[in-house]
This record gives C-alpha cells, sequence and structure tokens, in this order.
C-alpha cells in the first residue's frame, strides 16, 4: 500500500484523479438517494404553494437573516414536540427553494409559528420586541413598515419558482402581483382571486393593519402566518399515532 | 508589482479588466432597479481601481529573464496583508454580533446594522477573507518551495487573488444590502458564484502546471492537502449552489434543490466546507510550516498517508450529523454518525503527527511564540475534531444541536485552530518574504500568543457552559410532567455567558490587531539594529541584497 503511495505521489494527475474519486463515494451514496427513494418525502394531497405575497415575506425573512436564530425544524424528541408542537415532516418544506431549516436556535422554532398570535402581536413584536418581551435577544425591524412592498416582478419569482419544480400555475403567474396586492387588502377587488386560486383558507388580511400602502411588513406577516400551515400532514400523522 | 509583469502579460492583464469592467457595467445596465446593478458598479470600480495601479507601472521596464530562477512571490506579500485585514475587520464585525446577543439595542436603526447581516459578514469576513487568503498566500509559497519551481507564469496568481478578494467584496458588501441564498457559508448569489468557478479552475491550473514542471520527484504531502482543498471545495461549491435566478437582471435567485434534499445537499456542503476549506487546506499549512520553523522533518510518514485518504474519504460522509433527529431518513442520518466517529482516527493522527514532531524541539516551542502558536493550533484542532466527533453522535446530538454548544465548538475549531495556525505560518512567512531577519518585534507575538489563547478559552468555556444549560433546561420536566423551563427562561440564564463571550472575543480581536501592527513594522521599517526584542533571534545586518534591485 505504502508502496503504491509512493508511486502516485510522483504523478500529479493521479493523485487529482484519486482525490475526485476518493471524495465523491460519500455524496452520491446519501445524496443521490433521497432523490429516488419514494418513503424519503410522505404524501400530502392537500399541500398548497405560497403566496406571492408570502412567497416575498419568505424572501425578506431570508434577506434579513432571520434563519441564523429561528429553526423551522421540529425534531422528533419528547419535548420539542411538547414544546413547538408534530414534529417537522419533510413533505412540509418541499416547495422550500432553499429550505430554511436552521441550524441554531437564538429564538425558538418557528415551524407551527401560523396562527399561534395575532397579526397585530407580529407587527408589535417586529417593530421592537423588547416592548412585548422585555428579555428578547432579537433585533428590532422597523424599517419593514417604513418600505413598501416590490410587488412588481414577483410574476418572475414565481416562474423562477416553476422552473425549479414547483406547480405554480400560468394563472397564478399572470395574477401574481394582482394577488399580492388582494392578500393584503380584503376589500379590494383583487382579493377574491387570491382565494380561488389558493384556497378559501388563505390568509386574507389587512396584515400590518394599513390599508393605504403594502408594506414588506405585510409581506413578513402573511409568511409568518402560513408557517406549518401549509399542509395538515404533519398534525395528521400526530392524529393517527394518537389513536 | 506591475514591473514583474512580462509586456504580453500586462495586455493580457489590461484586456482582463476591461472584460470585468464590462462585466460590471453591464451588471449595472440590465440590473437596474435591482440590487444587482449596485454590484455592478462595485465590480466596475474594483476592475478600475486595479486598473489604476496597472496603468501607473505600464512603462516600467520588463523583467529580466534570470526571474526564473527566482521564485515569484509577490501575490503572497499581498495576499499575507489582505488576510490580515480582513481577519481585523471581520473579527471585530464578530465582537459586534456578539455583543448584540447581549445587548441587542447596540446598534443602529439601519437595515444593514442588523444581526442576521451582520453576521454573514462575520463568518464570511473570518472563513474567507481571512482564511482564504491566508490560504492562497501560503499555497503559492508552499508550491513553489516543495517543488522548488517558479510559478508558470507571473499573470495567473493575480488573477486567482484579486478574483477572488473580488468575490469576498461582494459577499460582504451584498450581505449589507441583504443579498443572500441564506445557505450557511454558501451565501452570495448565483453570479458571484459563477464568477468564483472561473478564479477557482485558474487556481486549480496554477496548481497543476506549477507541479508538472517540479523538480522534486514526490509531491510533498502539504500539496496533497491544498489539492485537496482546490478540487473538493469546487465540487461541493457547484453542486450546492445550482440555482435558478429569477431573470439575469436580479440578483435573486432560487436554490434548485428544496426541502430534504436541499438540506442534505446543504451539510454535504457545509460540513465539507469545514473539513476541506477550513482543515485541508490549514493542515497543508501545518505539514509546511511546522516542521520548518522547528528545524525537525515530519514525524511519519505513513501516518502522513493515512491521515490525508482517511480525511479525504470520510469527511464526505459526515455531513449528515448536522440533521440528526430532523425530517432526513434514518439511514442517512446512520452514515453521517458513524463515519464521524471513525473520522477521529485520521484525524488524531495528523494532530498526533504535528506534536510528534516537536519530540526534541520542546525547547524551541517554549522560546519561540511562533513555533508555539502552531503547536497550540495543533492542540485545539485535536480537541475541536473529539469534540466534533462526540457531538456527532445521535444522543449527544439532540442536546448539543441548536445550541452554543455548536458555537463553542465552532470556535475552538476557528480560533484554535485556524486562527492559531494562520498566525503561526504568516508569523513565519513574513519575515522570509519581506527578506527581514526577523519580525519587528518577538515580545509582541508574545503578547499575542497570550491574548489568542485566552480569548480562546474564554470563548469556548461560556459557550459551553451557555450551551449545555441551554440545552438542558430545554428537556427539564417538572414533578407534574411538564417543561420546567419557557424560552425565556433559558434567555436569562444565558445572558451572562453572552457577556462573557464578547469579552474573550475582544481579546482575541487586540491580539489580531497586534498581530497586524507587527506584521505592518516589520514591512516599513528595514530591521531592528539594536532593540532587545530582536536579539534573541540570530540577527543578520540588513544589508542591502540583490532582492532589493530586482524592482520590487
Ligand atoms: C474575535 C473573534 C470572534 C468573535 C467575537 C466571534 C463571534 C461570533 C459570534 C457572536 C457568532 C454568532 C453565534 C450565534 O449566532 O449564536 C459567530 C459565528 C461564527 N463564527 Fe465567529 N467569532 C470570532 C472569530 C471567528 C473566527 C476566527 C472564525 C473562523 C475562522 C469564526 C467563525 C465563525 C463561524 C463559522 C460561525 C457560525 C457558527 C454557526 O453557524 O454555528 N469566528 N462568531
Ligand atoms: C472530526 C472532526 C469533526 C467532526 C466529526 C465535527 C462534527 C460536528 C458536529 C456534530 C457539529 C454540530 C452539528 C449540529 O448539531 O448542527 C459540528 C458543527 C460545526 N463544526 Fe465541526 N466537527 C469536526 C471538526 C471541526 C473542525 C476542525 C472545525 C474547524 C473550524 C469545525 C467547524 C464546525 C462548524 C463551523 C460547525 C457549525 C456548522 C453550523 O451549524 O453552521 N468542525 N461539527
Amino acid at each position: 500500500m505504502f508502496n503504491f503511495h509512493y508511486r502516485l505521489e510522483r504523478n500529479a494527475m493521479g493523485l487529482v484523479l484519486a482525490i475526485i474519486v476518493v471524495a465523491s463515494i460519500g455524496g452520491l451514496i446519501e445524496i443521490a438517494p433521497l432523490f429516488t427513494i419514494d418513503e424519503t418525502v410522505e404524501d400530502a394531497p392537500d399541500m398548497r404553494v405560497y403566496t406571492p405575497l408570502e412567497l416575498a415575506g419568505r424572501n425578506i425573512y431570508i434577506r434579513e437573516g432571520c434563519y441564523a436564530c429561528h429553526s423551522q425544524m421540529i425534531r422528533t424528541l419528547r419535548d420539542e414536540v411538547e414544546r413547538y408542537g408534530p414534529y417537522s415532516l419533510a413533505v412540509e418544506s418541499k416547495y422550500d427553494h432553499p429550505m430554511l431549516w436552521g441550524s441554531k436556535r437564538t429564538g425558538p422554532d418557528i415551524a407551527r409559528l401560523g396562527g399561534k398570535y395575532s397579526n397585530e402581536w407580529h407587527v408589535a413584536h417586529l417593530y421592537n420586541p423588547r416592548d412585548l418581551v422585555p428579555e428578547s435577544k432579537m433585533p428590532a425591524y422597523r424599517w419593514l413598515l417604513r418600505n413598501s412592498l416590490e410587488i412588481d416582478d414577483l410574476g418572475e419569482h414565481l416562474a423562477a419558482m416553476r422552473a425549479v419544480g414547483v406547480p405554480y400555475t400560468d394563472e397564478m403567474i399572470e395574477n401574481a402581483t394582482a394577488d399580492a396586492y388582494g392578500q393584503a387588502n380584503p376589500d379590494s377587488g383583487q382579493a377574491a382571486g387570491v382565494a380561488e386560486r389558493y384556497g378559501d383558507a388563505t390568509n386574507v388580511s389587512l396584515f400590518d393593519g394599513k390599508p393605504e400602502t403594502l408594506t414588506e411588513m405585510d409581506a413578513v406577516v402573511a409568511y409568518l402566518q402560513i408557517l406549518g400551515r401549509l399542509t395538515d400532514a404533519a398534525r395528521q400523522a400526530e392524529q393517527a399515532k394518537v389513536e | 508589482m506591475v514591473a514583474q509583469l512580462t509586456a504580453l502579460e500586462r495586455t493580457y492583464a489590461a484586456i482582463i479588466l476591461v472584460v470585468v469592467i464590462c462585466v460590471g457595467v453591464a451588471m449595472a445596465v440590465v440590473g437596474r432597479g435591482d440590487l444587482l446593478a449596485v454590484h455592478g458598479w462595485i465590480v466596475a470600480a474594483y476592475g478600475m481601481a486595479v486598473m489604476v495601479v496597472l496603468l501607473r507601472g505600464i512603462d516600467a521596464s520588463e523583467p529580466w529573464e534570470e526571474r526564473f530562477r527566482e521564485y515569484y512571490d509577490d501575490p503572497t506579500r499581498v495576499g499575507i496583508i489582505l488576510s490580515l485585514i480582513w481577519g481585523v475587520i471581520a473579527m471585530a464585525v464578530g465582537v459586534w454580533v456578539a455583543a448584540l446577543l447581549a445587548w441587542p439595542d447596540l446598534t443602529f436603526d439601519a437595515a444593514w446594522a442588523s444581526f442576521g447581516r451582520l453576521r454573514p459578514v462575520h463568518t464570511s469576513g473570518v472563513i474567507f477573507g481571512f482564511g482564504g487568503n491566508a490560504l492562497i498566500a501560503t499555497s503559492f509559497h508552499v508550491l513553489q518551495r516543495t517543488t522548488r519551481a517558479r510559478l508558470p507564469d507571473q499573470l495567473s496568481p493575480w488573477f486567482v487573488l484579486l478574483g477572488y478578494n473580488l468575490f469576498c467584496v461582494m459577499a460582504a458588501t451584498g450581505y449589507f444590502m441583504g443579498m443572500t441564498q441564506s445557505k450557511e457559508y454558501a451565501e452570495p448569489e448565483w453570479y458571484a458564484d459563477l464568477w468564483l468557478v472561473v478564479v477557482w479552475v485558474v487556481y486549480f491550473l496554477i496548481y497543476i502546471r506549477t507541479l508538472a514542471r517540479r523538480r522534486e520527484p514526490h509531491i510533498y504531502v502539504a500539496n496533497w492537502y491544498y489539492m485537496a482543498f482546490i478540487l473538493v471545495v469546487a465540487i461541493l461549491h457547484i453542486v450546492n449552489n445550482l440555482a435558478v435566478p429569477v431573470s439575469i437582471g436580479h440578483a435573486k435567485s432560487y436554490a434548485l434543490f428544496s426541502g430534504v434534499q436541499d438540506a442534505m445537499t446543504q451539510w454535504w456542503y457545509g460540513h465539507n466546507a469545514v473539513a476541506f476549506f477550513l482543515t485541508a487546506g490549514f493542515l497543508g499549512m501545518l505539514y509546511y510550516y511546522l516542521p520548518k520553523r522547528a528545524g525537525r522533518p515530519i514525524y511519519s510518514y505513513r501516518m502522513s498517508i493515512i491521515s490525508f485518504w482517511g480525511i479525504t474519504f470520510m469527511y464526505m460522509w459526515a455531513g449528515s450529523h448536522h440533521l440528526h433527529y430532523t425530517a432526513l431518513p434514518h439511514w442517512v442520518q446512520t452514515l453521517g454518525m458513524v463515519f464521524s466517529l471513525v473520522l477521529l482516527v485520521p484525524s488524531w493522527a495528523s494532530a498526533g503527527n504535528a506534536l510528534l514532531t516537536l519530540n526534541g524541539a520542546w525547547h524551541k516551542v517554549r522560546d519561540d511564540a511562533v513555533l508555539r502558536f502552531m503547536m497550540l493550533a495543533a492542540i485545539f484542532y485535536g480537541i475541536a475534531t473529539f469534540e466534533g466527533s462526540f457531538m456527532a453522535i445521535r444522543a449527544v446530538n439532540s442536546l448539543s444541536h441548536y445550541t452554543d454548544w455548536t458555537v463553542g465548538h465552532v470556535h475552538a475549531g476557528a480560533l484554535g485552530w485556524v486562527a492559531m495556525i494562520t498566525f503561526g505560518s504568516l508569523y513565519a512567512l513574513v519575515p522570509w518574504m519581506w527578506k527581514r531577519p526577523a519580525l519587528y518585534s518577538a515580545k509582541l507575538v508574545e503578547v499575542h500568543f497570550w491574548l489568542a489563547l485566552s480569548g480562546t478559552v474564554v470563548y469556548v468555556f461560556s459557550m459551553w457552559n451557555s450551551g449545555i444549560i441551554q440545552g438542558l433546561m430545554w428537556r427539564t420536566y417538572d414533578q407534574n410532567g411538564t417543561l420546567a423551563y419557557s424560552f425565556l427562561d433559558t434567555l436569562v440564564a444565558m445572558h451572562p455567558y453572552y457577556i462573557a463571550r464578547t469579552f474573550g472575543g475582544l481579546l482575541f480581536l487586540a491580539g489580531a490587531v497586534v498581530a497586524f501592527y507587527n506584521v505592518w513594522m516589520t514591512i516599513s521599517r528595514p530591521a531592528p539594529i539594536d532593540e532587545g526584542a530582536a536579539a534573541d533571534l540570530p540577527v543578520e545586518p540588513p544589508a542591502p541584497r540583490a532582492w532589493a534591485q530586482a524592482g520590487e
């Protein structure tokens, strides 16, 4: 073996090839099957895609680096399930390009945040977390209320998401901008289309409380309210286990 | 510096810069109304700044043919300085980030100054800015010395060094503006990623072309590691960054993979960024500078072989230990755990090989703080890998994951291993590169050593405490069988440790500033003539020598 190596060391290209081959094996064996083995991702027929407004909110969540402190992955441990809710299933992040599972909980897990607090709570909390939670370490995101939301190009965003495999329809892509507006303005003419395309359960609301403007706050709160609610699969799985 | 380029190379350099400037302007035009335009202007400005330097030297006389009898070290010199600048800046951001976790309002009401945007500036700044520049600079030096061949040309090393720094600038400025893919350690957007691929291919070609011209039959161990670093980082970078941009006028892109596949790809990348960026490259440094400084050959050639191939093979399986108890299939988690445990063998073989090399030179370790930096690095390498293998056990990870224990482990590796071996190697390298008999001050190296060691110890111990306390509180039940502590209770318990960590970081940062000052004084002053600081090292008279006439 050492004699073989003694020769290998004299051959630069041999060494290069050996490194590539030896290093590729692990990734190939662990990653490639995840795309082909069916059991990897559960079925969830009720799973819906993000609305344009929620997607815009998700992009702001990424932009601000929220994922650095909040995980969205409840592990299969008793205390986590009791603290945060049913453990996360693979299917729940099926439309997450990229996933935001996170690796550090400076703040709590938020995989099941949707519906837990009111919109008003979220707006006040994002404006200054320490007004509501004095011990909180979270930054204040005041500019979310100041910045108006960019919605003109949301159709292109949806199209890009479709290119990576998310089933957005032509209609959704065409109406992306109007739907984003409508979801945050329940009284507007555009609101009806949102429920039509994304389902009646979609949260159509004055997220930041202000009808005049569409702000980044609207988008972020819409996103936070959908966390864990794209599908009911995790709750059903837990129910099934109890019964 | 331009004087070292041939006329033809100067022409090529000008062409490349014109292309870079044009690409920058094109980005600015197609990215109108998007942040991409800002990056376009940054690229163009960067290209123009380098162009100014080039044009100012364009008329200098050409280098003589004799240059091939010398090594080409200009890029290494610049790389050393860039590395230290990035180091000081990024560690200062680290201290700021640490302070924000203790006192969250210690910032401005501005988006760029919030924790989530500063944190990747810190991580990319230290890993890629500080670590990456040090790797490039030392790899050029080691490559030439161990092959006894000069770099193949004068232009491509500059392309790699300056092109790489353009990538780092795009990364850091992008985070401030909120441009990120969110993938840890792979945050820069698609266009920056594409650019890095170009730079990296040239980097690889320099390596292989120099090796082809080597005058030593055998390729030295350090080069195996540098090569593994270059090759595997290329593979990881390309696969993990596959994405579809919203349009060519948008900086934003959507990752090709989603959910569980994306998670596995990301942590296959993430863990091997640790393995091949933060470990393999720096082991290359260790294998050259430590034996050199100690004046002793590497203890065991066979141990080097075993640890090299062990690391190259097994690390690539271990990424799934970042995903224990998640929605990742169980069999992948188990594979990750098993390989992480076995990984301890080659890791300790490397650390042991380094320490055994010092056997017989302990008196040097005692007297020479530079060598002591390297020894300490090997020890921390051993500690961090032991800890890592331990944390990869599923049951242990259930406690450590998501807590500051991970952050403690990261910095045991990052401060104790990566930064220490870098400082040690750069201290050894600087006098050679600038032809000085010694560093400006050996005392300051000593001061730096103790600042770095105490900073690391304070940092790591406070994070171990904070992490383990939090992990235990999360899973504590009271007599009624309900969870005993709220999430907020854990924050209150961790607060003192966050203050301690900030203090430890401050010590470490102070050490880095001292290093920068010391290197700067070494370069800018001819040589200390009669200062006590240099007296414990052999002082040669600073006579003008051939190198001084070579137009440097
Ligand atoms: C002055 C010294 C330093 C200080 C004060 C510091 C501080 C910090 C802080 C506060 C965080 C964020 C932790 C969190 O989110 O809870 C962090 C993360 C990180 N730092 Fe540092 N750091 C320092 C030096 C370094 C160096 C030299 C390196 C690498 C060579 C490094 C690599 C990292 C990495 C990889 C992370 C991300 C950890 C993770 O995601 O788990 N740091 N650092
Ligand atoms: C045998 C070697 C090693 C093993 C098996 C190992 C294992 C681990 C494990 C189990 C984690 C925690 C994952 C989690 O729960 O999220 C981790 C995180 C980490 N380790 Fe290591 N480690 C090793 C060596 C090193 C070294 C030498 C460094 C050098 C700096 C390092 C840097 C990191 C970083 C940066 C992270 C944080 C990743 C993140 O969450 O962002 N590791 N490692």
